[in-house]
């Protein structure tokens, strides 16, 4: 058997993942964080009397502290690997992987460990979005003046 | 010829510690087990080196031996520069012998051990070999409190480590031969689907086994291969009766045989200690088989060169057991 036939076997015989049932999980549990968000701006806006724009921003906040804290509780790992892309794709996404490095690397030092690797997951996410947020802002200037 | 057959090399006793999920497993007869994956030590490195720490203390104790009655110790695990086997052997003061084949150190500690006693003067070696779930995650997936995604493929590294005392003087469990595998590598670069690249590699080391010391798989009771999970051993049969018109009946998968399936590990277990665990704390003390056929498997990964997109090679290494009465 060759390396091609090999790859076509194990492709046969490994189980497929449900996409259907990931994307409507995700899509769901995206949704719910959505809608409970919009309310938490509406609370905001018409409570305290601030822009809408200031409202996503305590919204963001918000979301951070919560995917840090519950990470750092220890039970987030668990929702996370359950409902999958609905908790990836928010802040939440981003708030529990670096919370993750900084659990995983606090007893090997401030510099060394958690400082080190911080950003170990989440570098990637800084990089690319500051080089695109900088493209688009050249493209919008170009266009737009 | 890779197949050794052996005169009078001699299983004589084991000891085994466990983690908390596989405490809840399908092992019986563990002799020690962790109620937390620290151990109560400070990381969970500290904890797997006191684990093989007290495997080794309790083996020597239960059998009345001194560090002086070891003439050699032999052990891996998974950890990068086998970190965790170096820094509990430092505490014996015996000749070391460090080894790594992923999850195929068992059988290779085996193996060596077992050459060891057969042509020289060496009157008892000490193997150990263990592996920490968090250990394993951190350095080879992700950050533990990371809770990503993972496929049905995917497999789960055990808890434990276990201890054994090999010599020449006659016990229950014989070590009658054995075959060192050659690395294959088949092109598969899935570091989710392991199984699928130690299936080929445990296969090939079966059919030069069979072949080379001119064996019918019905000779043995059991075999049992390492850990290539659910996903991984059907791989394994149906590779089997495609490349080598192989079809076996009396064949059990130990990643397969640890834990149950509410436990959500995936694809089954895996690590070096998978494979003895279930062995030893499952299988042997059935007393159902004599001869067993014991393949380690061992995924060669390395996070590094995955990322530099190559493929995974992978290693098996057989090791026949005789159980007497």
């Amino acid at each position: 058997m060759n390396i091609e036939e090999y790859k076509k076997l194990v492709k046969n015989m490994s189980p497929q993942e449900n996409r259907l049932k990931n994307i409507l999980v995700a899509f769901f549990v995206g949704g719910l964080i959505g809608f409970l968000g919009q309310f938490f701006i509406y609370f905001l806006t018409e409570s305290f009397g601030i822009s809408i724009v200031e409202a996503s921003r305590w919204l963001c906040l918000l979301l951070i502290l919560i995917g840090t804290i519950f990470t750092a509780l220890g039970f987030f790992d668990t929702w996370f690997s359950k409902l999958k892309c609905g908790l990836i794709i928010p802040t939440t996404g981003f708030a529990h992987s670096v919370a993750s490095c900084a659990l995983d690397f606090k007893k090997e030092g401030l510099i060394t460990g958690l400082g080190a690797n911080f950003f170990r997951l989440a570098g990637s996410v800084i990089l690319y979005g500051i080089i695109s947020a900088f493209f688009l802002c050249v493209i919008r200037v170009m266009l737009i003046g | 010829m890779a197949s050794i057959k052996y005169k009078n090399v001699y299983l004589n006793d084991y000891y085994t510690v466990v983690g908390p999920l596989e405490k809840n497993s399908r092992l019986k007869s563990y002799d020690i087990s962790l109620d937390d994956y620290y151990y109560k030590e400070n990381t969970f490195e500290l904890a797997e080196i006191k684990m093989q720490k007290v495997v080794i203390d309790n083996i020597l104790f239960k059998n009345s031996l001194k560090t002086k009655d070891i003439d050699l110790l032999i052990g891996g695990d998974l950890t990068n520069q086998i970190s965790v086997t170096n820094y509990s052997a430092k505490n014996f003061n015996l000749p070391f012998l460090g080894l790594y084949a992923a999850c195929a150190t068992f059988p290779e500690s085996l193996i060596v051990a077992a050459n060891f006693l057969n042509n020289m003067s060496y009157k008892r070696i000490l193997t150990v070999t263990s592996s920490h779930n968090l250990t394993a995650e951190k350095q080879f997936r992700y950050p533990i409190e990371y809770g990503s995604p993972k496929p049905h493929t995917a497999t789960f590294t055990a808890t434990g480590s276990v201890a054994t005392i090999l010599s020449k003087i006659p016990s229950h469990i014989k070590i009658e031969s054995s075959t060192i595998g050659s690395p294959i590598d088949m092109g598969i670069s899935d570091a989710n689907n392991l199984g699928a690249v130690m299936a080929p590699a445990a296969a090939q080391t079966l059919f030069t086994h069979l072949n080379e010391l001119k064996r019918d798989a019905d000779y043995y009771d059991l075999i049992l291969t390492g850990d290539l999970g659910c996903v991984g051993s059907e791989i394994f049969k149906e590779y089997l009766k495609i490349n080598y018109n192989l079809k076996l009946k009396k064949y059990l998968d130990a990643g397969c045989e640890l834990f149950l399936k509410s436990q959500g590990t995936y694809a089954g277990g895996s690590g070096p200690v998978c494979l003895p665990l279930v062995l030893f704390d499952r299988l042997i003390c059935l007393g159902k088989y004599k001869k067993i056929l014991i393949i380690g498997t061992g995924a060669l990964h390395s996070a590094t060169l995955v990322n530099q997109k190559k493929s995974i090679p992978a290693i098996a290494h057989a090791v026949s057991l005789e159980v007497l009465d």
